[in-house]
């Protein structure tokens, strides 16, 4: 079983390029204390040195080492991306199982839930979240659990009013199952696949929007990202054009190499949906 | 070739992607279809013949499934070297088809009219009165009801029997000299299929078709057949006359096939000693709220009921049958018995408990003692859990310990005729029957006194289904457990029903031992009920 997954897996050649670039990110986000111990916010040495000199990416407008701000910005912005994706994952799981297994009422009401939310526009709903919480990283977290869950709720309703017709899904009521069994032992194991593939999805779309939040002075004061180094060396866009350019490399490599290992996962999980 | 032939088949062989369960579909299949006549494929899952009906229309999901030898020449042309442009003329004009299923074959969005003169468009030039004075008399040939109302109407408001009827018209507006029917009465309620089948026999008379007709019932054959063809794992395995086929087949694969389609008369059967009522249902009536929920919208009011004071009593060691169309009310009967929906009212007593009134919690101890076999075994097994898990479910549940529960798996996998190494192993691993083995060992499992069987042999194929009922009557004498047998299909009713009860529209028609219904209908649905089974004279030379 795994072992065909993998090969499956393999077969998309960039999403195994996408997972080998997120698990070197990994590692060295892991080993920032150890690769850059210290203060990313620190000052150096002098502002604007171009990279490839004393510096592997030189320095920002304050002089501060930017390389440094990468590592442990990229530890902040996948931090938030993978804390909030579980949280929305788990809340849309929860509830869209609720809606596709009870129908009727439940589901009325719960979807109504979820629609009141879908109406407002996602990214102004987070930065209002985070002005009223104060930026910090929980309430940048909060605010992305809070626009991202949503879609989620739809995607596993589906996904359970089609499996739940499914005699397989009599067959346990006639066996005496708790309804709670059916859904989590049943039902919920079957739907994986979709959910996973909509997760890892999800994490880009944090990091991009935590990037987002941050560009705006909305991230945590106190902890660098991507989106914040970017934020800063804006102004100085013409004369120092790496400040910008290389935290948002950093963004779109990652988000790419998600996206891609996220199609992976698609095609390994879903292998009829590719072939017909 | 010869003068009369209108389609030959030469070499035909079709492969099949990697990741298919056999590599090739069609295996250097030759064949021929002449002026005239109705040729009849047969064959079981597998056999090729929908994949070779679909080569001959080009049809195949290219480029997965791929022709890699042999010819289909239709009046003297090669279909497979042709372009797309002049085998877009050849569809409709030369070669119609009908389908399995009509309501997925029609547009949903266009009314019946339209989707028919787009043919008449696309081939022909003709003012838009011509078009539809055209449609409107194929309609009355094809005795389509009201056919100016049909003809502004859209497939969902149309009836099984009629979208079919709607589709032979769309297939032989342009009179093509030969028609392709693919299953075309399978998903038909034996009496819409009589008719169908009539008309297509007339239709092809009239006109002098060559059809080809796809298959997998020989009761179908019998009816409509000139010569058969019989298919096994792509390979063409006898041809002939419908006559010698039917009445001396040779090979021995066609000779099996023809043995296990169930005969019409019931065998008959020892009286059985007065046993306990094992089930009691009195006065059951459910109907259906078309569903509106939403706190703005009011409940509508109820349609006509689903089903409307049933009776039943089934005793220990009996099997009933349950026989009727689609919408007699059967399943929901069935799904009453089982509280998979609940009844509106009446009483359902399992050895003396109303459990109709209880809840779902104070049900669960009872749920053991009625256990239910699905109709669809790729649907009715979780496909993420192993067999034993599943066939150990029901007694954990329950309260066993699950290790006791496991060491019983391999017990209930002997009872059912499967190796006891079918234990570890996933449900896609196994074939519809030996799904269905362990749909039923999965109910066994529970001990029940009463087994309800949905249509649990009407999506397999016939040698199968002859070996799942053997193991139904083997279950029944061996565990003296009841069955109540839902079915549409008299021929499986007659071999494994001590009793039957017949449904039309929600209510309970005629019951009485199956003899007796079988020799002396009483209710005129009855009679016409059996008077449509298909190959029903062939039938009675045959057992003769």
């Amino acid at each position: 079983m795994s072992s065909t997954f993998w090969k499956r897996f393999a077969r998309n050649r960039l999403a195994l390029g996408g997972l080998v670039f997120l698990v070197v990110l990994a590692v060295v986000v892991l080993l920032a204390p150890v690769l850059y111990p210290g203060d990313p916010f620190r000052i150096v040495a002098q502002p604007f040195l171009p990279p490839f000199g004393d510096y592997l990416l030189g320095t920002d407008s304050l002089g501060r080492d930017i390389a440094a701000g990468i590592v442990h910005g990229g530890r902040t912005s996948l931090l938030i991306g993978i804390a909030a994706t579980s949280a929305a994952l788990l809340i849309g799981t929860l509830l869209g199982a609720l809606a596709g297994f009870y129908r009727g009422r439940v589901d009325s009401l719960l979807m109504r839930f979820t629609e009141f939310f879908q109406t407002i526009p996602t990214f102004l709903f987070a930065i209002v979240l985070v002005a009223i919480m104060s930026p910090s990283l929980a309430s940048v977290t909060i605010a992305i659990v809070v626009i991202s869950w949503p879609p989620i709720v739809r995607l596993v309703r589906a996904e359970f009013i089609s499996l739940c017709e499914r005699e397989f899904v009599q067959a346990s009521i006639v066996l005496g199952m708790s309804d709670r069994e059916i859904i989590f032992r049943q039902v919920l194991p079957n739907a994986f696949s979709p959910i996973i593939v909509a997760g890892s999805l999800m994490v880009a779309t944090a990091i991009l929007t935590e990037a987002a939040l941050a560009f705006l002075g909305l991230g945590d004061p106190n902890a660098i990202s991507w989106g914040y180094m970017i934020g800063s060396g804006r102004s100085f866009l013409r004369d120092a054009w790496w400040l910008c350019a290389i935290p948002g490399v950093m963004i779109l490599l990652t988000v790419l190499s998600i996206n891609f290992v996220g199609e992976g996962l698609n095609d390994a999980l879903n292998p009829r949906l590719r072939h017909s | 070739m010869t003068e009369k032939t209108v389609l030959a088949i030469q070499n035909l062989t079709v492969a099949l992607p990697a990741w298919a369960d056999r590599p090739i579909a069609v295996d250097n299949l030759t064949l021929h279809l002449n002026k005239n006549e109705v040729l009849c494929v047969v064959g079981e899952s597998g056999s090729g013949k929908s994949v070779m009906a679909r080569s001959i229309m080009g049809l195949l999901a290219a480029p997965h499934v791929r022709i890699t030898g042999g010819e289909i020449l239709f009046e003297e042309e090669n279909l497979l070297k042709v372009d797309a442009e002049r085998m877009r003329a050849i569809r409709g004009n030369g070669i119609g088809m009908i389908f399995q299923e009509p309501m997925t074959a029609l547009n949903p969005v266009m009314t019946i009219g339209r989707q028919i003169e787009e043919l008449l468009e696309v081939h022909l030039r003709l003012t838009p009165a011509e078009r539809k004075q055209r449609v409107i008399a194929l309609m009355n040939e094809v005795r389509l009801p009201d056919p100016e109302r049909i003809y502004r109407a859209y497939p969902h408001q149309l009836s099984g029997g009629q979208r079919q009827r709607a589709m032979i018209v769309m297939a032989l507006l342009l009179e093509p000299s030969i028609l392709i029917a693919d299953e075309p009465t399978t998903a038909l309620d034996v009496t819409t299929q009589a008719q169908i089948l009539a008309l297509i026999k007339e239709l092809q008379r009239k006109r002098e078709t060559g059809v080809l007709f796809i298959t997998h019932d020989f009761g179908v054959v019998a009816e409509i057949a000139d010569r058969v063809a019989v298919m096994k794992h792509g390979v063409l395995v006898e041809v002939g006359p419908a006559e010698k086929i039917l009445a001396a087949p040779e090979h021995p694969y066609t000779r099996s096939l023809i043995a296990a389609v169930p005969g019409l008369t019931p065998p008959r059967r020892a009286p059985r000693a007065a046993a306990p009522v094992v089930l009691q249902v009195d006065d059951v009536t459910k109907s259906y709220q078309s569903p509106s929920y939403g706190f703005l919208r009011r409940k509508t009011a109820a349609a006509r009921p689903a089903l409307s004071n049933a009776a039943v009593t089934v005793h220990k060691g009996e099997i009933v049958g349950l026989i009727g169309e689609s919408g007699s009310g059967k399943s929901t009967l069935a799904r009453c018995i089982t509280r998979l929906i609940d009844a509106d009212s009446g009483r359902i007593a399992l050895n003396g408990t109303d459990i109709g009134a209880l809840s779902r919690k104070a049900l669960r101890p009872y749920r053991r003692q009625v256990q239910m076999i699905f109709q669809d075994p790729f649907a009715s097994l979780n496909p993420r859990q192993t067999v034993a898990r599943q066939i150990a479910q029901g007694p954990i549940t329950q309260g066993m310990p699950a290790a006791e529960a496991l060491k019983e798996v391999s017990r209930l996998l002997e009872l059912v005729r499967l190796d006891p190494s079918a234990a570890d192993r996933f449900p896609h691993e196994f074939s519809g029957g030996q799904r269905q083995r362990i749909g039923i060992a999965r109910a066994l499992a529970m001990n029940p006194t009463l087994l309800v069987a949905d249509e649990p042999v009407s999506a397999l194929d016939v040698s199968v289904q002859e070996k799942i009922l053997d193991l139904l009557l083997d279950i029944r004498d061996r565990l003296g457990v009841a069955m109540l047998f839902v079915t549409h299909d008299l021929r499986v009713a007659a071999q494994i029903c001590d009793r039957m009860l017949v449904m039309y529209q929600g209510e309970i028609v005629e019951q009485g031992d199956t003899q007796t219904v079988f020799a002396d209908p009483r209710h005129s649905y009855t009679q016409s009920l059996l008077a449509a089974v298909p190959g029903r004279k062939w039938g009675a030379t045959r057992q003769a």
